[in-house]
């Protein structure tokens, strides 16, 4: 009792300094933020701006080279929504292109072949070390610029042409094949589709009745498969044909072409990033113990099965959180566009910038955008994570 | 050399160097290896065989060696070249001090470095574009090197525990004092001044690399402690601050760097590269901060009690007892850090910046030297590419030493 007799002095008593401190804390922070918005309204005062979204509804009145439809009659706020596309874009078919290169090199790295192995870690030295602008530029500037003119472009298999104006692909284009009744393509896929659902069914109750692991598509993929092929010849007309881009005048016509910037942006940012998700891969395939594969074969499982049972179950949740912050890198990263000139979200806005003089809501607009998309991904990646980890290892 | 002879390891009897069983084994164990095997090296001879005509008959190199000193320093005075000199030697003598100090991993690479000076200095290119002057800086500074190393090595030999300890704090401090010298030195004073818009090529790659680095690490720090605050005042400032810039990308902080400095601090005259060091800075401070908060969360709570128990306040125990264990253990994340960061300064070129690779831009734009681009860039990329690997060697070796994973 003599011990709670004694009062602690307020300045020694944890509870009042916790409470000091955030006060203080606080107290800086809204000062500073005041300062600093005390010398924003002096500057656009004297520069005349005032700060508000009605510039939005304006006319643009500048051009994009690429995107959806738009033409610079429409306003800032169409042709920011043309930018934001085209960021979606390029990272999503980055992304796409970046797994699958990484994957390839990521295994390539384990091999028992040395040659591939010592290639798949040349590849990814190289390309990690180098800043990805630079690569971007290389790309750009050195290689497709430097393609043949369009008179001489280098021609494959008379259906994909590649010269400095871009790469020109054959596009499919839909014909009533695809949709009539009843024979159309997209019967036969719906009938495949449901005989592929029953047999996955049966074949995943027979698994389990044997009480035996096994590819539980084993029937139901082959089965899809025919019916899809059959129906392909049998429908009277066929479902797709190949829109081929053609030589006329100065440029290639029909088909889909993908333009300089893009190809040099979607270049580099697949190959960057491939390099670091490589690693990813390799290090997630490591980490899971040697002891678990030579177990898995001393049960009787095979090459197959150990990889799909045993290996990847324990080495997809070490893949897939570092996986995503690649992904948000990739994403992040298409802003270099504004380097050669493609016209993603933040080389629109700069446009934005330089015309209206607005920076202060254009900035807003851009980092919001790309706060939306890293704080989805994040949460979609928290979700995942405890879905994860819910099954418990 | 008898110190190697004394600890000479005995190594486990090698596997069968023949060429043959190798070849067996590593490129033709089964079929679908040895196609494998085929295809690639089908494909390798394809692109070597590509590249090797390249560099060999149309490539033009003429290019680099006539911009020499812009890809080194940019459009620096050359009457004030003096005082990279100054720098460089500052650095390389007390590299050579704590080469010969620590020995290791700064020992060889002292030597790395002392041998790429002396085929630098050697070259034979013609004096209009690396002048006898040059050549003889070059070889001094080798030499300062190599003085420093044997003055190390020997004072190690002679000096007693309680002096070496003391030499490698001094050591440690004339680190630290040279990062201001070298930013005094290269910017000088009264009319000679050179102004830090005038800093270019690899020199202003390295300063925006190495302030970057220098501020960020502290920052960082207080945003990870900030961030596992118990105060939520101060945690939900932070991590505010750590998610908003890690959403977005460099180049819109750098913009705002750019752009907004004016109009938030109009009275403040920042020029373009002190702008551009600050959103670098505060950019990296966020990643840094989490890479830090990650050691944090590995630190056992008994630890926190154990200096709590002690009468160890906050600081202390953060600063003695926390810290240290929880920096250790993510030096490798750290150190990749810095080399994203090192990579991440290219991106000033964006903003007007004649860094190294701004420097390759307006060469390349120079009619002088028009259509080549993919000599130039190689060229850049080949520095880049030493640099970030260095690092990244230096990051294993550290590992190693420190033995982290292993405990």
């Amino acid at each position: 009792m003599a011990l709670n007799a004694t009062k602690i002095p307020f300045w020694r008593d944890i509870r009042v300094l916790r409470v000091l401190l955030q006060v203080l804390f606080l107290i800086g922070v809204v000062l500073l933020a005041g300062v600093l918005y005390a010398n924003m309204q002096r500057g656009l005062r004297a520069l005349g701006l005032t700060l508000n979204l009605d510039f939005l509804k304006n006319e643009a009145g500048f051009e994009i080279s690429e995107g959806i439809e738009y033409t610079p009659a429409d306003t800032y706020l169409k042709a920011f929504w043309v930018g934001v596309v085209n960021t979606l874009k390029v990272s999503l078919i980055g992304i796409v292109c970046a797994t699958i290169l990484g994957l390839i090199v990521g295994i390539a790295r384990l091999s028992r072949n040395w040659l591939i192995r010592t290639l798949a870690a040349i590849y990814v030295e190289c390309f990690r070390n180098i800043p990805l602008l630079l690569q971007i530029l290389f790309w750009y500037t050195a290689v497709i610029l430097q393609l043949p003119r369009v008179r001489e472009s280098i021609a494959l298999f008379d259906s994909v042409f590649i010269n400095q104006r871009g790469v020109y692909l054959p596009s499919p284009e839909p014909t009533a094949g695809l949709t009539a009744l009843p024979f159309g393509w997209s019967s036969f896929l719906l009938v495949g589709l449901i005989l592929a659902v029953i047999l996955y069914i049966v074949r995943a109750r027979k698994l389990r009745q044997l009480e035996r692991p096994g590819f539980r598509a084993k029937w139901a993929l082959p089965a899809f498969l025919i019916v899809a092929v059959l129906g392909w010849f049998l429908t009277p007309e066929k479902p797709f044909t190949l829109d081929l881009p053609v030589l006329r005048g100065f440029n290639f016509v029909g088909g889909m072409s993908l333009s300089p910037e893009f190809s040099a942006l979607l270049i580099g940012l697949s190959v960057y990033t491939g390099a670091f998700i490589a690693e990813i891969v390799r290090s997630g395939i490591q980490a899971v113990a040697k002891g678990q594969r030579e177990a898995a074969s001393a049960v009787g499982l095979s090459d197959s099965q150990t990889l799909r049972l045993i290996v990847l179950p324990q080495a997809i949740p070490i893949i897939v959180p570092p996986l995503t912050s690649q992904y948000l890198n990739l994403a992040k990263n298409s802003s270099l566009a504004i380097a050669i000139g493609f016209p993603d979200m933040f080389s629109v806005g700069n446009t934005m910038m330089l015309q209206t003089g607005q920076s202060i809501p254009v900035f807003a607009m851009i980092m919001v955008s790309y706060l939306i998309m890293s704080l989805t991904t994040s949460a979609g990646m928290n979700w995942y994570n405890r879905w994860i980890n819910r099954i418990g290892r | 050399m008898a110190e190697l002879a004394r600890t000479q390891e005995i190594k486990p009897p090698q596997s069968s160097k023949q060429v043959l069983p190798w070849m067996k084994e590593n490129l033709f164990s089964t079929w679908y290896n040895s196609l494998l095997t085929i295809v690639a090296l089908g494909f390798v001879s394809f692109v070597l065989k590509g590249i090797l005509t390249w560099a060999f008959t149309d490539a033009n190199w003429g290019v680099i060696p006539a911009n020499l000193q812009l890809f080194a320093v940019g459009a620096y005075p050359k009457t004030e070249i003096w005082r990279v000199w100054v720098v460089l030697y500052t650095v390389s003598a007390l590299a050579g001090l704590s080469a010969g100090i620590w020995g290791g991993m700064p020992l060889r690479f002292a030597v790395a470095i002392g041998g790429i000076g002396i085929i630098g200095a050697l070259l034979p290119l013609d004096s209009s574009t690396l002048g006898w002057a040059t050549r003889g800086w070059i070889l001094g500074g080798v030499a300062l090197l190599a003085g420093f190393l044997t003055l190390g090595l020997s004072t190690t030999r002679l000096a007693s525990q309680a002096l070496l300890s003391k030499l490698h704090r001094w050591l440690v401090g004339g680190w630290l004092l040279s990062f201001p010298w070298t930013l005094i030195m290269l910017r000088g004073f009264g009319e000679n001044a050179v102004m830090t818009t005038n800093w270019g090529g690899l020199l202003l790659t390295l300063i925006l690399a190495a302030v970057g680095i220098v501020f960020c690490f502290p920052l960082g720090v207080l945003l990870a402690l900030g961030r596992r605050s118990t105060l939520p005042a101060i945690k939900w400032v932070s991590t505010a601050y750590i998610e908003i810039v890690r959403g977005v990308p460099l180049i819109t902080i750098l913009f705002m760097a750019q752009i907004m400095i004016p109009i938030f601090m109009p009275d403040v005259r920042l020029d373009k590269v002190l702008r551009a060091m600050l959103g670098l800075t505060l950019f990296s401070a966020a990643y840094m901060a989490e890479n830090v908060r990650g050691g944090l969360q590995a630190i056992p709570k008994g630890q926190y009690e154990a200096a709590h128990a002690l009468g160890l306040n906050y600081p202390l125990t953060m600063l003695f007892i926390v810290l240290p264990q929880a920096l250790r253990s993510v030096i490798p994340a750290i150190v990749g850090q810095f080399i994203a960061l090192f990579k991440d300064t290219s991106l000033v070129t964006i903003v007007g910046l004649l860094d190294l690779l701004g420097i390759a831009k307006t060469v390349i734009a120079n009619p002088d030297w028009l259509g080549l681009q993919a000599e130039v860039y190689l060229f850049v990329a080949g520095i880049y590419f030493v640099f970030s690997y260095a690092m990244s060697y230096i990051s294993q070796k550290i590992e190693a030493a420190l033995g982290v994973g292993k405990t």
